[in-house]
């Protein structure tokens, strides 16, 4: 089929949904691709290196649609490209379909597939095509970087020739990939990471990427175990704790990432008027969250805004879009993974399977149907934790007993197993003549040195043991020694035929062994 | 003065094949231990020959020659992937003899008892008849029960080591498989040739002891076909301690102590090995020799999320950077013949500064100790090769974990779900460490058909291909 890449019509969007890499993977699986001319210009892929890479540029915007089967793009489409989609088309892009109803109805009307990049479930087999945390992933970096053009200052602590320089504090407030992402920048540029989340159980992650976690501390834990001593976020408790850490902070960060947001609402604000007063001149507030409203308040989106002591905050919104090289490889690689599990025969045909969890949940409309929002996912995101059993920690005296008692009844066994087989033995011995009975004490003990030995026998040596102890049962080569020079023919034959194959064991095995053992080689 | 010679002679040998099992318990002791053995078996045949009234001595030089001449030839050209079949074609040889001179004991006695009645020269008898002769009546029937047992014995080990050997070869089908009426057959075969067995023991002749030969060679045969190829290392172990029975049956019938000694520490050396295979599948060894795994008590556990495929080069890259690495074999090894660019990679892995170590299951392989000469022929020097108890506490700390051709004992559902055919089965925990490379031929399950929950987590990766020819790709990354 062919997949179209179109360019994006908003001016101040570099990203492209498809780069000349990713159409060769996507050729691969059966598609032919198309991209509108000059889709690619701002994230640096020109029209001639797609068309080296196989794909076919097309003029315009109108012709592009008109030939392609499935359309990919970044950012929702606009009212008039919504209108011109077909039935027969697929439309792969993000789409946030609780924000755009509107949008969301053109779509339905035209009867078009839309797949919604935003809407792919989170599990982990969805990893691959999960565009919102590689997007997210480049906004944390970016927003440290951006944070970096708007501070006058080194992250990392120095001491020169011309002073000493103290490193850059940075304070990243909310832990979901985005604000992973900063830490991570910003700890190896030097600076001094301090993080904070709602949620206590990412605090594992937080210290893995290098920065501290800024625990809150509760007095009276009111619901104990089921979160960990924390209090419920929406609290008014909470809020005020939560605040008040911040206001601390404040005076002594000198940058601040926040990256708070909740599902369906408006950012929670959360570095109020006085914290930015408290801060030092020449600090930097960088809002990831400014799209929705911010987390400061004094965010204004796409602007940078300088406050009355000197603090700037950075309110852009389009920071994957500021990265256009590296966003368009992530997403265009999203896009591709999505493609690929449409097209599970690799033959170039798309199969819209509903049944798969993935493919369902971020399928928005299809065949003319709203199908927003999805039914929630067969697998869950993260499998319920069973409760772990607290491992029985034993004192040195209940090991000590139980040392005794298992030694109790080792001797107990061992009685009852001796008790036993000296009366079995009694048993044959009552019956048995005197010339058996010597041979049954040799055997007995022999059975008794051999239980001894074998035990100590190294693991690694089982191969070599058996082989040896296959040598050397064929002593039994000794039985047709003595009969061989038996008179009967029939016998004679026979012990001879024993002696033939008894010595074929007793040399193969030997040989064999000692070519085993010699392979054996310490390092 | 002959039979005291003799009789000195015999402990010696006996000694010294106890010297020469006591010294497996080391490496480098272990090399010095065939020796004794060899010498031990020389001894012994030696004062037998000289000492022991033997007679037709150019037979006996001629299957003596031949013998050896095949055996070392044998040995000689057995590549070591080869080994289960080697062991079980050997064993197979021990029941056949046994059989032989049991049935040639009872040939004898017949001869020497109508040469009784006959009132025949008794002091011309040599060797075995002369024995024989002095016999009294109550020694007789203890002679013919050791004589049924020993052909007994001796006819399971051949028939059963036959098929264990067909199968390890390749030429009979490795899963189990069995007549209908399955072990009621068994069972009924039993019976018939006890009855047989007291028939004979009547004095019903010769005739009867060929029987119950044939019988119990059915019985080895259909015992050992219903067992499927993962259960080898107990299956071969076992018919090991039945060839020591069937000799020690023998040194009864003879009066032969060192036969007996010997039976005996052959014996209990196959038992203890097939008690420790059994343990380290936590199973019991009833079960194992009945065929099949045990009953499920539900359903199995489900399996979530997906196997994820990885090229040459994403293991390359790991391997790189990974500091300490595992390796884990399996049978899929041996098949592959793949110890050899295991070996390669583990030389270049470590040349780099890495620790790479091996972790060994106890029924890794078709034989005790497979994994460990097969990595010791490719001149991995064992020690770092690992046992599971030793090495399975280190995974959590270990970079990478590459299975190459294991299934079943690394399968995690053996500690997670309760109901999985394999739960309670002690397994090696290379889930735990930071990344598992799985290195396996498709998607199928293990020999037990279970599915195996370790391919579908998250630090699992799979590396589809043939494990030589993988390994090769790899090694021409690192």
């Amino acid at each position: 089929m062919l997949v179209g890449s179109l360019k994006e019509a908003d001016k101040s969007e570099n990203r492209v949904a498809m780069t000349p890499d990713s159409a060769i993977q996507i050729q691969k699986l059966g598609h032919e691709c198309l991209i509108q001319s000059g889709a690619g210009l701002s994230a640096g892929f020109t029209d001639k290196a797609y068309e080296e890479a196989g794909v076919t540029v097309v003029k315009t915007k109108d012709a592009l649609m008109k030939q392609a089967d499935i359309i990919v793009k970044v950012r929702p489409p606009s009212d008039a490209e919504a209108k011109k989609l077909r039935a027969d088309q697929t439309l792969i892009s993000f789409f946030y379909p609780a924000q755009n109803d509107e949008l969301l109805d053109t779509c339905v009307k035209t009867q078009a597939s839309v797949i919604a990049m935003d809407m792919v479930p989170r599990i982990s087999r969805a990893q691959k095509m999960d565009a919102l945390s590689s997007m997210a992933n480049i906004a944390g970096y970016r927003a440290v970087i951006e944070a970096g053009n708007q501070f006058g200052r080194f992250f990392t602590g120095q001491v020169t020739a011309a002073g000493k320089v103290p490193p850059a504090k940075v304070l990243v407030i909310g832990a979901g990939v985005a604000g992973l992402a900063a830490i991570g920048t910003a700890t190896s540029l030097g600076a001094i990471v301090r993080a904070f989340d709602v949620r206590p159980e990412v605090a594992e992650q937080i210290e893995s990427m290098g920065a501290e976690f800024l625990m809150l501390d509760f007095d009276d834990q009111q619901d104990g175990a089921a979160t960990g001593g924390y209090a419920a976020p929406s609290s008014p408790e909470f809020r005020e704790k939560q605040l008040e850490c911040f206001r601390e902070q404040a005076s002594d960060v000198d940058i601040v990432i926040t990256t708070a947001l909740i599902p369906g609402r408006d950012a929670p604000k959360l570095w109020l008027a006085d914290m930015v007063a408290a801060m030092k001149p020449g600090s930097v507030i960088v809002d990831l969250a400014a799209e929705r409203g911010g987390n400061c308040d004094l965010t204004e989106a796409d602007k940078v805004v300088v406050s009355e002591n000197g603090v700037r905050v950075v309110g852009y919104t389009d920071f994957p879009s500021r990265m256009a090289a590296q966003s368009s490889t992530l997403y265009s690689t999203n896009i591709r993974h999505m493609l690929a599990d449409l097209t599970p025969e690799k033959d170039g045909v798309i199969q819209h399977d509903m049944e798969d969890d993935v493919i369902r949940g971020a399928t928005v409309a299809h065949g003319g149907e709203l199908t927003f929002p999805p039914p929630p996912p067969k697998i869950q995101a993260i499998a319920a934790k069973k409760p772990a059993e607290p491992e029985k920690v034993l004192t040195p005296e209940e090991l000590k007993a139980q040392e005794q008692a298992e030694f109790a009844q080792q001797t107990k066994t061992q009685v009852k197993l001796l008790a036993g087989s000296a009366l079995a033995l009694l048993l044959v011995g009552a019956v048995a003549p005197a010339s058996f009975m010597q041979h049954f004490i040799v055997f007995v003990l022999a059975c008794f040195v051999g239980f001894q030995v074998i035990w100590n026998v190294s693991h690694s040596l089982h191969t070599p043991l058996m082989a040896v102890t296959n040598a050397i049962s064929g002593i039994v080569v000794l039985g047709a020694l003595l009969q061989i020079g038996s008179d009967s023919g029939w016998v004679m034959w026979m012990a001879a035929a024993s002696v033939l194959i008894a010595t074929i064991n007793i040399v193969g095995g030997f040989m064999v062994t000692r070519r085993m053992l010699a392979m054996f080689q310490k390092s | 003065m002959s039979y005291g010679i003799q009789a000195a002679a015999y402990i010696v040998a006996s000694v010294l094949f106890i010297l020469s099992l006591g010294g497996l318990s080391g490496q480098e002791s272990a090399k010095r231990a065939v020796w004794y053995g060899i010498v031990g078996m020389a001894v012994a045949m030696a004062a037998t020959i000289l000492f022991g009234g033997v007679g037709n001595l150019w037979l006996l030089g001629l299957a003596l020659v031949a013998g050896a001449f095949i055996g070392r030839h044998l040995a000689g050209k057995v590549e070591m992937t080869e080994m289960p079949q080697l062991v079980a074609a050997l064993h197979s040889f021990v029941g056949l003899a046994a059989v032989f001179i049991g049935v040639n004991a009872q040939l004898e006695l017949e001869s020497v008892q109508a040469l009784q009645a006959n009132g025949g020269a008794l002091d011309q008898l040599a060797g075995f008849a002369a024995k024989l002769a002095q016999k009294t009546p109550v020694e007789i029937a203890i002679l013919e029960v050791e004589v049924v047992l020993g052909v007994f014995i001796g006819a399971v080990t051949f028939t059963g080591s036959v098929i264990a050997f067909g199968k390890l070869a390749g030429m009979v089908d490795g899963k189990p498989s069995q007549l209908p009426g399955g072990h009621k057959l068994n069972a009924a075969a039993g019976i018939a040739s006890l009855l047989l067995a007291i028939g004979y023991c009547n004095g019903a002749g010769v005739s009867y002891l060929v029987y119950i030969a044939l019988i119990a060679g059915f019985i080895g045969w259909h015992l050992i076909r219903g067992i499927g190829g993962a259960d080898m290392p107990v299956v071969v172990s076992m018919l090991n301690s039945y060839s020591g029975w069937a000799a020690a049956a023998i040194g009864f019938t003879l009066g032969n102590d060192l036969l007996i000694v010997v039976g005996a520490l052959v014996g209990s050396s196959g038992a203890i090995l097939s008690y420790i295979m059994c343990k380290a599948m936590n199973r019991q060894f009833i079960s194992v020799i009945l065929g099949g795994f045990g009953g499920t008590t539900g359903p199995a556990m489900e399996v979530e999320g997906e196997q994820v495929a990885i090229d040459a080069d994403g293991v390359a890259t790991a391997l790189r950077d990974a500091d300490s690495v595992i390796i884990i074999p399996g049978y899929g090894m041996a098949v592959a013949q793949a110890q050899q660019a295991v070996s390669e990679m583990t030389q270049r892995l470590r040349a780099s500064g890495k620790e790479v170590r091996f972790a060994i299951h106890p029924v890794a392989g078709r034989l005790p100790g497979h994994m460990n000469v097969l990595l010791a022929e490719a001149k991995v020097p064992y020690d770092i090769v690992l046992e599971m108890d030793e090495i399975n506490d280190d995974f959590p700390e270990t970079d990478v974990a590459i299975v190459i051709g294991s299934n079943d004992t690394v399968n995690p559902a053996a500690q997670e779900d309760p109901n999985s055919p394999i739960a309670g089965m002690p397994v090696l925990e290379c889930w735990k460490a930071k990344q598992v490379f799985v290195s396996k031929r498709g998607q199928g399950t293990g020999y037990s058909g279970i599915e195996n929950p370790l391919f579908y987590k998250e630090n699992t990766r799979m590396f589809y291909g043939d494990a030589k020819d993988s390994l090769n790709k790899l090694l021409a990354l690192i």
